[in-house]
């Protein structure tokens, strides 16, 4: 038991874990009702569900930014904008120009899901062309989408916000009829599954972080470090072109001005919170998504505990700052300085 | 070589998706055009030099069309449909055909492009200047400048807090909104005699002046009938936000509200969602009250199909009252400093036929609330 204890210590995923435990820790002494998970309607209903629901989009977005930033030691800021234009992107394909609420759609749902997806996907190659071709800085590449992506989605949908009133475009947000398990949560698992057997199926994986530790090493080695960087700037543009669908389907419109806002800095966010360095080179995939989850585990804890509004952001800011604090090597190094130092004085007292 | 190409290929691109943004709004980057001239001129002659300089280009303006009344309008942004909704309204009312030439400047909520495009205003002797202020200060050298060039500023919407320089304003009153929304539900619980009123309130963006305003008006009826207000959370008047605090309220507050008050329609639509998923009954039918503001198109159709019980309009259609005051002013006529916009009340049902309260400035006041029909809702915004 002892050395199975051990082990889990040694693992990567340990601390971050911890935290999401500690979160939710927070709710037990609170409200033990926030565990409970029952059914209503015939879909699954409960504060946990809830977590995992609306903690999709940053995961999705996480598995993207995590190789973005494995492999390029910079992150994508784009990516909230990037899911605002795969949304108007798709509504429009759905609704047609200028149309700001339609009842039935004038293309099938999935086309419309595809093309937003591939708007993503092109926003990724763009940012990949820029940051492995061009070598401009990820931060700078990547600022540039992430002003202009908005603005776009605005003109895709005529500066208005499109609705589409169509019960089957909103099964991707919500739930597939006679599915109790919100569908978010479903392409999810659905993306997580996909980015694993890329990563270890091929030996992408590999190179990613070969190229994250030092892409001229790995050139000399025959690696292609800019296809490299390229794909991994392309995977975290489609990943959020399907978070953008996902939020679009949720609230079925394209609101270009509000969906994916201040997204980029929640995935960045759990990148760091599931223990990866944003200094690049290994990762650790596992500890993105628990982040993620943490984050929308913060989210849904303050408003279940009623912060005021105004006090919310101070809150979840301790919150990040503590768990930040205690993943941080130097914290760490002082424990087990502290831990050692225990042990010394004991054994010299015995 | 290939390097080369994708510079120039995404070096195209740029132009040709400024180009496109530039088609929608021509007079926008000509007039910003002119005013970088204007500057240019500014910064070698003198102030005296300028404005005889100005004077004289306005005597040429004026025997080239002396008919039409030139007016400039300085716009926030676009940022939500109710902008649009004012910007058409100002555009329509101020039409060549009712005897106006308006130059519209879209500031795209950059205050600084909204400063240098009032002074352009002024440079280019406009007759009168309309002002949505992006910020509430800052303006008293501007406005002072208009002033020295004897041209009316009408400030619509956004107030201008530290200066009195502009001739007239024209707005609402969000406190107003607030205030006769508490007044309607007083009534409306009379009527259905319900005694405990349990209020959920999913607040608009914290700090803005639609928030404030509503808020404070409704707490005041709050504080005065002794109501239970259960919490108040931000949806940030997105329709996910307010989807999100509801679905946390339904879990916290399980069977033990009978009131929701959503500070705009898009965060009623995403509480309707959330209260929907959670199997809470809602609207005219329905345990909830459900109370919204801003009443717009889709809004409207909500209370129509009775989801929203009563919705309370924040008037986005300056244009006819700005048009109205620019003529009086022309005609030599003095006009009233602070104009408050006639602002409809929307309900689902005539339980409540009319409001009675006291309103921000101190009046009595008793304002009808207008039963949603689909004629109501096809002129809505």
């Amino acid at each position: 038991m002892k050395n199975v204890w051990n082990n889990f210590k040694k693992n990567p995923l340990f601390l971050p874990i911890i935290c999401m435990i500690l979160v939710l820790l927070i709710n037990l002494f609170k409200d033990p009702g926030f565990f409970s998970i029952g059914v209503k309607n015939g879909v699954l209903y409960g504060r946990l569900v809830d977590v995992l629901n609306r903690g999709s989009e940053i995961a999705i977005l996480a598995i993207g930014q995590t190789l973005v930033v494995a492999v390029s030691a910079g992150t994508d800021i784009s990516v909230g904008s990037v899911m605002a234009l795969a949304a108007c992107g798709g509504c429009v394909v759905l609704t047609g120009y200028g149309n700001t609420s339609v009842t039935s759609v004038i293309a099938p749902i999935g086309l419309g899901i595809f093309v937003g997806i591939i708007y993503g996907g092109i926003c990724g190659c763009i940012n990949g062309a820029m940051v492995a071709k061009l070598k401009v800085q990820p931060m700078v590449a990547t600022l540039i989408l992430y002003t202009a992506a908005r603005a776009v989605g605005l003109l895709l949908c005529n500066n208005q916000i499109s609705y589409i009133r169509y019960e089957p475009y909103k099964y991707l947000g919500n739930f597939f009829p006679g599915c109790p398990i919100p569908t978010p949560i479903l392409v999810t698992i659905l993306m997580i599954v996909l980015a694993q057997l890329i990563l270890k199926k091929t030996s992408l994986g590999l190179y990613v972080q070969s190229v994250g530790i030092n892409s001229r090493a790995s050139k000399i080695c025959g690696i292609d470090s800019e296809k490299i960087c390229f794909i991994c700037y392309v995977i975290c543009g489609l990943c959020a072109g399907v978070a953008g669908m996902i939020a679009s389907s949720r609230i079925y419109s394209a609101d270009s001005n509000n969906i994916g806002l201040n997204y980029e800095m929640d995935s960045i966010l759990a990148v760091a919170l599931g223990g990866n360095s944003l200094a690049g080179g290994k990762f650790n995939m596992a500890g993105s998504i628990i982040g993620a989850y943490t984050i929308q585990a913060i989210t849904t804890t303050l408003l279940a505990m009623g912060v005021s509004t105004d006090q919310a952001p101070v809150v979840k800011a301790i919150i990040v700052v503590a768990i930040v604090t205690i993943q941080a090597p130097v914290f760490r190094s002082w424990l087990e300085k502290r831990r050692t130092e225990k042990k010394l004085a004991k054994e010299a007292v015995v | 070589m290939k390097r080369k190409l994708l510079a120039i290929g995404l070096g195209a691109l740029m132009a040709i998706s400024m180009a496109a943004c530039g088609s929608g709004s021509s007079a926008t980057s000509t007039a910003a055009s002119s005013a970088a001239t204007a500057d240019d001129t500014g910064s070698v002659v003198t102030d005296t030099d300028a404005q005889s300089l100005a004077q004289s280009i306005k005597e040429d303006a004026g025997t080239n069309d002396g008919s039409l009344i030139t007016v400039g309008f300085s716009q926030v942004g676009h940022e939500s449909d109710w902008r649009t909704a004012s910007t058409n309204s100002v555009k329509e009312a101020f039409s060549k055909d009712n005897g106006f030439d308006l130059q519209f400047v879209d500031c795209d909520n950059n205050s600084e492009t909204q400063l240098q495009s009032v002074r352009n205003f002024i440079q280019q002797q406009v007759d009168y200047i309309i002002i949505d202020p992006i910020v509430s200060t800052g303006w008293d050298t501007v406005l002072t400048e208009a002033q020295d060039a004897d041209i009316p500023v009408i400030v619509i919407d956004r107030t201008i807090d530290d200066s009195d320089k502009y001739t007239a304003w024209i707005g609402t009153d969000t406190k107003n909104e607030g205030l006769a929304a508490g007044a309607w539900l007083k009534d409306y619980a009379k009527a259905k005699g319900i005694s405990d009123l349990n209020i959920l309130v999913i607040s608009g963006t914290t700090g803005s002046s639609a928030q404030i305003g509503r808020t404070e008006g409704f707490d005041q009826y709050v504080k005065s009938e002794g109501w239970n207000k259960l919490d108040e959370q931000t949806g940030d008047f997105t329709q996910d936000g307010g989807q999100q605090v509801m679905e946390s309220y339904c879990k916290s507050y399980a069977g033990k509200f009978n009131v929701v008050v959503c500070q705009n329609d898009n965060e009623a639509f995403g509480a309707i969602d959330a209260m929907k998923a959670a199997g809470v009954s809602y609207g005219a039918d329905g345990d909830v009250i459900v109370i919204s503001f801003d009443a717009c198109k889709a809004g409207l159709q909500m209370v129509l199909d009775g989801d929203i019980n009563a919705d309370f309009q924040c008037n986005p259609l300056q244009g006819p009252d700005c048009a109205k005051i620019v003529k009086a002013l022309d005609a030599g006529q003095d006009v009233e400093k602070e104009t408050f916009m006639a602002e409809p009340w929307y309900a689902h049902d005539d339980t409540v036929k009319s409001v009675s309260y006291t309103n921000n400035a101190g009046k009595d006041v008793t304002e009808d609330m207008i039963v949603v029909t689909q004629d109501i809702v096809d002129a809505g915004y």
